[in-house]
Parts: C-alpha cells; sequence; structure tokens
C-alpha cells in the first residue's frame, strides 16, 4: 500500500501497462481494432473499385469467395467489402473528430469550472445539468436542420458539441480534488498563474481519465454517427457510411441478407471491441473506479 | 412530500424554457421564410400574410406570442404539410409513439427486474454467466442493427410475426418494434438489478433478518428487493430519454406511423416549425418522466428529506 501512494510519476504508466496487460481479451480486442484501423484507412487506396463505381455485370451479386466481390454488391453493384471499408474509415474518422471536439470542450469547461470554484463554477455546472436534461439527440437534430446536411465537418462538429457534458463532470471532480493537494498549493506560492496551473500541473494529472473516458467516448460517437446516417440525417449518399450502409441493407434485405450482415456485422464488431478496450483502460488508468 | 415535489418542478421549468427559447430562436434564425415558395409572392400578399401569422410584429412580441401558443399547445403551421398544423400531426402520430413507448418500458422493466434477481440469487453459475453474457451484448447492440436483425429472423425466415406496419388493435405488430426497442434497456436493468441485489443481500440488516429466522423467500420479496429497486427508479429518467430517441429508429426499421417519423421526416425537409414542436413535446414528456422518476426515488428513499 505504502508503495502505491509513494509511486513515481513513470510508475504509474508502467503499473497500469501491467494491469491491462493482464487482461487477454482487452489485447485481443485492440490488436482488431488496429487492423480495422489500418484497413480502413490503407484498403480504399491499395484497392483498384472505388466506393462509387458500378459494376452493371454484378447488380447485387451475393458473397462468392475468390470472386470478384467477395462480399458481394449493392443494388447499383457497387462492391460492399470496399464501401463498408470506406464506411468504417468515415466513420471512425467522425468518431475520433468528434470524440476530439467533445474532448476539448469538456477538459477545458471542467477545469475552468472546477478550478474557479465559487460562482463561476456554480454557473458552469448548472448550464450542464441544463443541457443534460435535454435528450442529446434532439440538439444534434436541430442542429443537422439548420446546416446543410451532408457536410461531415458539421456533422462531427454538433456530435462532439453535445458528447462533452460527461467528461465535464468528470474532470471538474478531479479538479476539485487536485485543487486541494500540496503541489498545487506549492506551485502557487511560488506564482505560477492560472493558465499554467491548468495546463502544467492539472491536465496532466487528468490524462489517465481522459484517455480511458475517450476510449469509451470514441465507440458512442460512431454509434450516434451511424444512427444519425441510418435515419438519413448524417452522412450522404453516394458517400457510405456504416449507418447508410445498414441502412441500405435493412431496405435490400428480403432478397439480399448479405447487404445487410456485412455492414451491421462491422458496426458490431467494432464497438463491442471499443468497448472491450475502454472498460480496460478505465479499469488500468483510473483503479479507483475499478468495480470491487 | 408536496414541497419537494414543488421543488422539483421548480428546477425542471428553467430546463423548458431554454429549450422553447432554443425553439423559437431556430424557427427565426433559419434561412428562408415560411413563405418563400417557388414563385414569390406580390408583396402586398406577402405583407398580408405576415400580419396574420404576427412576422411583421418586433421579436420580443412574437416570443411573447410563440411562448402563449405553445403554452396551447399550438407550434404554428408546418412548413412541409402545407394544410396541416404541427399541433395535429403531433397528434395524430403521438397515441402510437406512447403505446409503443409504453410497452417497451413495461416489458423491460419485468423482463429486466427478473432476470436480474435471477442472476444475482444464482450468483456464480451458469445462469448468472449466461444472463450477463447475454446483458453485454444487449447494451452494445444498436437499435438500427437489432431491429432489422429481427425481421430478417422471426419476418422474413421463420414467417411468424408480420415484418412492418401497423394494425390497430393488433398486437402482433408490436411485438417486434417493442422487443427492439427494450432490448438495450433489459440489458442495461439487468445490470443495474443483479448489482444493487448483490449489495444488498451482503449489508447487516438481511443477516440480522436470516438470524432471525425468516424464511429465503421472506427476505428477498420483502427486505431485500425493495431497496434493491432505488437505482432502476433512477434509471428510469435516462430510460424515457433512451425510449424516446429509439422510437425515432424503431418507427423507421418498422413503418410505423408514430411520430418520431414526423421529427425524422422533419428535418430532412428542413420543416423547423414541425421539427421545434416534435423536440418541444418530446423535451417536455422526457423532463415530465425525469421528474415522476425523482419523485418515486424520494417517496421510497425515507433518507431523502422533503422538507
Amino acid at each position: 500500500m505504502l508503495e502505491e501512494h509513494g509511486r513515481a510519476a513513470g510508475g504509474f504508466w508502467r503499473q497500469a501497462w501491467q494491469r491491462l496487460r493482464r487482461n487477454r481479451l482487452a489485447l485481443f480486442a485492440g490488436g482488431l481494432i488496429v487492423v480495422v484501423i489500418l484497413a480502413a484507412l490503407m484498403g480504399p487506396h491499395l484497392s483498384a473499385v472505388r466506393y462509387d463505381s458500378l459494376d452493371w455485370e454484378a447488380i447485387a451479386a451475393p458473397p462468392k469467395l475468390g470472386g470478384a466481390h467477395w462480399l458481394g454488391t449493392d443494388r447499383l453493384g457497387r462492391d460492399l467489402f470496399v464501401r463498408t471499408l470506406y464506411g468504417l474509415r468515415i466513420s471512425l474518422v467522425i468518431g475520433l473528430l468528434a470524440s476530439a471536439v467533445s474532448l476539448i470542450i469538456g477538459v477545458l469547461w471542467g477545469t475552468i469550472a472546477g478550478y474557479s470554484g465559487g460562482r463561476t463554477d456554480e454557473l458552469m455546472m448548472r448550464a450542464v445539468d441544463v443541457l443534460y436534461s435535454l435528450p442529446y439527440l434532439f440538439i444534434v437534430i436541430i442542429l443537422m436542420t439548420l446546416f446543410a446536411r451532408g457536410s461531415l465537418i458539421v456533422l462531427f462538429v454538433a456530435i462532439g458539441a453535445v458528447g462533452w457534458l460527461t467528461i465535464a463532470r468528470i474532470v471538474r471532480g478531479q479538479t476539485l480534488a487536485l485543487k486541494r493537494t500540496e503541489f498545487v498549493d506549492a506551485a502557487r506560492a511560488i506564482g505560477v498563474g492560472p493558465g499554467a496551473m491548468l495546463w502544467r500541473h492539472i491536465v496532466p494529472n487528468l490524462a489517465g481519465t481522459i484517455i480511458a473516458y475517450a476510449t469509451l467516448a470514441i465507440p458512442q460517437m460512431i454509434l450516434f454517427e451511424s444512427f444519425l446516417s441510418f435515419l438519413g440525417l448524417g452522412v450522404q449518399e453516394p458517400l457510405p457510411s456504416l449507418g447508410n450502409l445498414i441502412n441500405d441493407g435493412a431496405r435490400e434485405m428480403q432478397s439480399a441478407a448479405w447487404m445487410l450482415l456485412v455492414p451491421a456485422g462491422s458496426l458490431v464488431l467494432l464497438l463491442v471491441c471499443f468497448s472491450i478496450v475502454g472498460d480496460a483502460l478505465r479499469d488500468a488508468l483510473d483503479p479507483r473506479e475499478r468495480p470491487s | 412530500m408536496l414541497a419537494y415535489a414543488a421543488r422539483r418542478l421548480a428546477a425542471v421549468l428553467p430546463t423548458l424554457l431554454v429549450i422553447v427559447t432554443l425553439a423559437f430562436v431556430v424557427v427565426r434564425l433559419a434561412p428562408g421564410g415560411p413563405f418563400d415558395a417557388e414563385q414569390s409572392l406580390p408583396p402586398p400578399v406577402k405583407a398580408n400574410l405576415e400580419r396574420v401569422y404576427g412576422l411583421d410584429q418586433p421579436l420580443g412580441r412574437q416570443y411573447l406570442h410563440y411562448l402563449a401558443g405553445v403554452a396551447r399547445g399550438d407550434f404554428g403551421p408546418s412548413m412541409k404539410y402545407r394544410d396541416l398544423s404541427v399541433q395535429a400531426l403531433i397528434t395524430q402520430g403521438l397515441p402510437v409513439s406512447l403505446i409503443l413507448g409504453l410497452a417497451a418500458l413495461a416489458v423491460a422493466l419485468a423482463v429486466g427486474v427478473s432476470l436480474g434477481t435471477w442472476a444475482a440469487l444464482k450468483r456464480g453459475t451458469a445462469v448468472d454467466h449466461g444472463i450477463m453474457s447475454v446483458a453485454v451484448l444487449g447494451v452494445a447492440l444498436p437499435g438500427f442493427v437489432t431491429g432489422p436483425l429481427l425481421v430478417l429472423t422471426f419476418g422474413l425466415g421463420l414467417h411468424w410475426l408480420p415484418v412492418a406496419g401497423w394494425q390497430p388493435g393488433e398486437p402482433r405488430y408490436l411485438i417486434l418494434p417493442v422487443v427492439t426497442l427494450a432490448l438495450p434497456l433489459i440489458a442495461y436493468i439487468v445490470r443495474l438489478v443483479r448489482s444493487s441485489l448483490l449489495d444488498v443481500l451482503q449489508s447487516d440488516y438481511i443477516r440480522a433478518a436470516r438470524a432471525r429466522g425468516l424464511g429465503n423467500r421472506r427476505i428477498i420479496w420483502r427486505h431485500a428487493l425493495p431497496p434493491a429497486m432505488l437505482p432502476v427508479v433512477s434509471y428510469l429518467g435516462p430510460a424515457t430519454a433512451f425510449v424516446v430517441t429509439g422510437s425515432l429508429v424503431v418507427e423507421t426499421v418498422f413503418g410505423l406511423p408514430g411520430s418520431g417519423r414526423y421529427l425524422v421526416e422533419g428535418a430532412i425537409n428542413r420543416d423547423y416549425t414541425l421539427v421545434m414542436g416534435m423536440v418541444i413535446v418530446y423535451g417536455v414528456i422526457t423532463l415530465l418522466c425525469n421528474l415522476a422518476a425523482d419523485l418515486i426515488y424520494g417517496w421510497l428513499d425515507p433518507r431523502i428529506s422533503h422538507a
């Protein structure tokens, strides 16, 4: 227990890695995510077939190993493997960027509220409470109604702009705790200003929590993007995203079940992997939150 | 208790005002006025129309007018369906959505609580592991994946249930939508009930009850289950929000004539008045359910002061 408290900064990350390494399932899921990310980034470049190129010889062709389209084609003769990879790429990029947006807002909001305290804190967290009680989906739908649909920038900003509430609350709580520690007092005593204090002393100490919640936020954002695209409010044809591929597949499933199963399977695999890794990272980096 | 309820209600009002104000600002800021048709109207006609709808008034008065309208349930005319008011569209779809949502909540509570209790009582056995692994999957699977998969299996494959559509008074059409909507909720409630019941079963007063020689059945029903339900009650608020969101997907997947589809179609058609009216209605429903959950919680848990 004593070593636990007196550990050095490097020791924390080593311990976290050791805790993580013991979780075989999480390592496997993490490896799978890396493979999927690489495939999604490189795949569309390596293939001669584009996500929107039509093959009139193979309209709604079923999957065939060794054939030209081994995961089949859709009703316009577009290769489903290429489209799913491209859709994965779009979903991943939007998920990552939206998480980044929500993380930046959330961390800034939470640290400033927690560090300022008093009336500022109360006002800022009251705003979070009010936003929290609105179904966040509506805010995104309002934003998507107002701005041009199909713009990927609007999409991830809109998703990211509503996803920061949880992280802001967590970060604020931890900032409140850190504020009372001696090293922060010491830093203040030697004249460190509030900006430097947050950036140099508070945020680095939140890194573990932030990384863990970021990993849990990414699948949420991907899910959210797919949800919007499924409803026709997100990524627009001919660009594929997992959501609109699933929507297309659901429409054709009576005659061509693979059009639904390929993108739906990819999405589920990705979400399950991310949530396994996220849970493991939270356990490893944030031992206090670990369920006993 | 009454004072507590009033205080909770007072906390809801600012949020409500934020929603309505947001709605007003969005509808007013939206590019394109409601009378910008393909062929432009002669200016006097347009001025007349604007006078009828109060658009020539100062913004402050328009805002008050909008507030008064919303209080009466009047959200203005739909911009897409010219002949219908938003209110008419909502009252057309809302009953279907309410039936769907309430049925899903009821199913989720019944199944979730029973399975969670079963898993907790059979802790560490195959039953427990089985229930919990299904629960993990249930939380991870979104409705727009489970819905089509259920249709594929039970509708197109086995021909047991209708694929889509809605017939009043025909519960068969409701089964798949309700299951799709309830699944993630069931998964979540199972985990809540299991962990809170395990906590309660380890507490001192349960040990005392056992020492007094009470039967197992009586201990679980009378002493352990009621306090173990508290986390479920506090989850009811978020659960409503989830049902509201999920019903958008489920109504789209199964082609149900509910109000969620109007919201989606309204957003696609950029029908501002319809979207904002729907957002207000759904916002109010969510807030009221949150409030109800809070009140039930306060009523059940004697530790919360009502002073």
